[in-house]
């Protein structure tokens, strides 16, 4: 392995491997030291003091799913902009930034209409609004 | 200038003598672990300072004293709520599910620790001098969002699966905004590490990219209200609302894993500071290049970021105790209806500077030769 590579990526894991060496050493510090007796009435999730009736993994509301998809269209559009971005500069020096600039903003203009269908179908608003007549 | 950590004790002389006859790779190694532990020990306290500097800006933003038993001023008090966290039971809902209930304070514990690995403290201070250092940063720190669902979804309360939703559509949200600036950042910048975020800012703070163009300027307030969000910051704190939700995603959890999901958003905090600092206001850069090249230069850039960073925590702070909470329909207009075209805009407005004026900063085009 080349000294670069590591000087590169061994951080990487070293700090990943201290990131569960802490978690694991504040959590046997904790097992070690807390008392331990559970009733059910602690067992029991919190509700205000009410008992809980039913599970809270039900249905959800489909909000949180429109909001999803539109996120995954835009994160992955993001991430195909990146590298663009990157060598952007490099192009520019080199006197080609018109080119890249033309393919960057009609790329842009895609994600721009993506967004603009999502506003008109109304997605983004976290409560659709209805006109009188639209309501069955 | 030292381009990794070992070759910065490798400048002494009496670090060579030490070290003579190991393998360099060794040696490497080693020092990646010292220095890892000590970066990680570093930011679990700053971690801990950031929940006594909040109840204590609270406290004087209100006219009140805060904590000051502890120690002079309350000082120490995160040692004591260390050891309370630690002491406490740790309560296992019955009807959660066991595995993802543990792994969801992991998860952000990880999320952000792993960040640390190329956060820049200082020329040649950074522990990974990546080439895609902000891109990993963005990646690895996503992963803070799947542990606060995971740990709504898990615990088996109404009140956590409420504010695990809010919390998963809130950060994946206001991650586009976020997204977009720093590429808007990176079109002028030309590069993805921090190295070359930081390269063209040196010198006075007209070289800083908030003030590069109209648009970073504007990039920087869409960047920082994003990185609110995403941090589950106040007035954007909806998943752990305790007006609302009780506590949120982290209703049913108790002493450390409590802690460590608190710990964790501190410390995310910190680390949003920090990239703001680096991207916009100019990071480890000393004006006027003084001291360059040598090693009290690094201590004062690792002083430079540090002062950077905790004042941007102090508006964080300062902003949680001036603005109420919005609602969720409010959050989302704000992130989809002006936050997402406004970084869009940015982001273009960046790309047609870069083509048009050569990548030249307003102050070289108005003041330039």
């Amino acid at each position: 392995m080349a000294t670069e590579s590591i000087n590169i990526f061994i951080p990487v894991f070293v700090m990943m491997a201290i990131a569960v060496a802490l978690f694991g050493g504040a959590l046997l510090a904790a097992h070690l030291i807390s008392p331990k007796n559970p009733t059910t009435l602690k067992e029991m999730p919190y509700e205000c003091g009410e008992e809980p009736v039913g599970t809270a993994w039900s249905l959800f509301n489909i909000r949180f799913y429109v909001v999803g998809l539109i996120f995954i269209i835009f994160d992955v559009e993001s991430v195909l902009m990146f590298p663009v971005a990157t060598i952007f500069k490099k192009f520019n020096e080199l006197g080609q930034g018109t080119y890249v600039l033309i393919i960057f903003l009609s790329f842009i203009t895609v994600l721009l209409e993506g967004i603009a269908y999502c506003w008109k179908k109304g997605d983004l608003d976290w409560v659709k609004s209805f006109k009188a007549g639209d309501r069955k | 200038m030292t381009n990794t950590i070992a070759e910065f004790f490798y400048q002494f002389e009496g670090f060579k003598s030490l070290v003579e006859g190991m393998n360099p790779v060794t040696v490497s190694v080693l020092i990646i672990i010292a220095a890892g532990a000590l970066v990680t020990v570093f930011m679990a306290t700053v971690g801990g300072f950031g929940t006594i500097a909040e109840r204590k800006i609270s406290a004087d933003l209100q006219a009140r004293i805060g904590p000051n038993r502890v120690g002079p001023y309350g000082a120490f008090q995160l040692i004591a709520d260390g050891i309370k966290m630690i002491s406490k039971e740790d309560i296992f809902p019955r009807d959660a599910d066991k595995f993802l209930f543990y792994l969801a304070p992991f998860i952000c514990v990880f999320g952000v620790v792993s960040t640390f690995a190329v956060f820049p403290f200082g020329s040649g201070i950074a522990l990974s001098q990546m080439n895609i250092g902000v891109f990993y940063l963005l990646a690895i720190s996503s992963l803070v969002g799947v542990g606060i669902f995971l740990g709504g979804y898990a615990s088996n309360s109404k009140w956590s699966m409420l504010g695990g939703m809010r919390g998963a559509s809130q950060i994946i949200s206001y991650e586009i905004p976020v997204t977009l600036s720093i590429m808007s950042i990176i079109v002028l910048a030309g590069g993805l590490s921090f190295e070359s975020v930081l390269a063209s800012q040196s010198g006075l703070p007209h070289n800083w990219y908030i003030f590069h163009n109209p648009f970073t300027f504007i990039g920087f307030f869409v960047f920082f209200v994003g990185g609110l969000a995403e941090t589950n910051r106040a007035p954007f704190d909806l998943p752990e609302a305790e007006s609302e939700l009780v506590s949120g995603y982290h209703t049913e959890y108790t002493g450390i894993r409590f802690g460590l999901f608190a710990l964790a958003e501190y410390m995310e905090i910190f680390i949003l500071c920090g990239v703001a600092a680096t991207l916009f206001l100019g990071g480890y850069n000393l004006p006027l290049g003084v001291l360059k090249g040598t090693v009290p230069e690094q201590f004062l850039q690792f002083g430079t970021i540090l002062i950077k960073t905790l004042a941007l925590y102090y508006v964080v702070i300062w902003v949680r105790w001036t603005f109420p909470r919005l609602r969720v329909d409010q959050l989302m207009t704000i992130c989809w209806k002006y936050l997402t075209p406004m970084a869009i805009f940015n982001l273009v407005g960046c790309a047609v500077w870069m083509v048009a004026f050569d990548g030249k900063s307003m102050f070289d085009l108005f003041f330039g030769h």
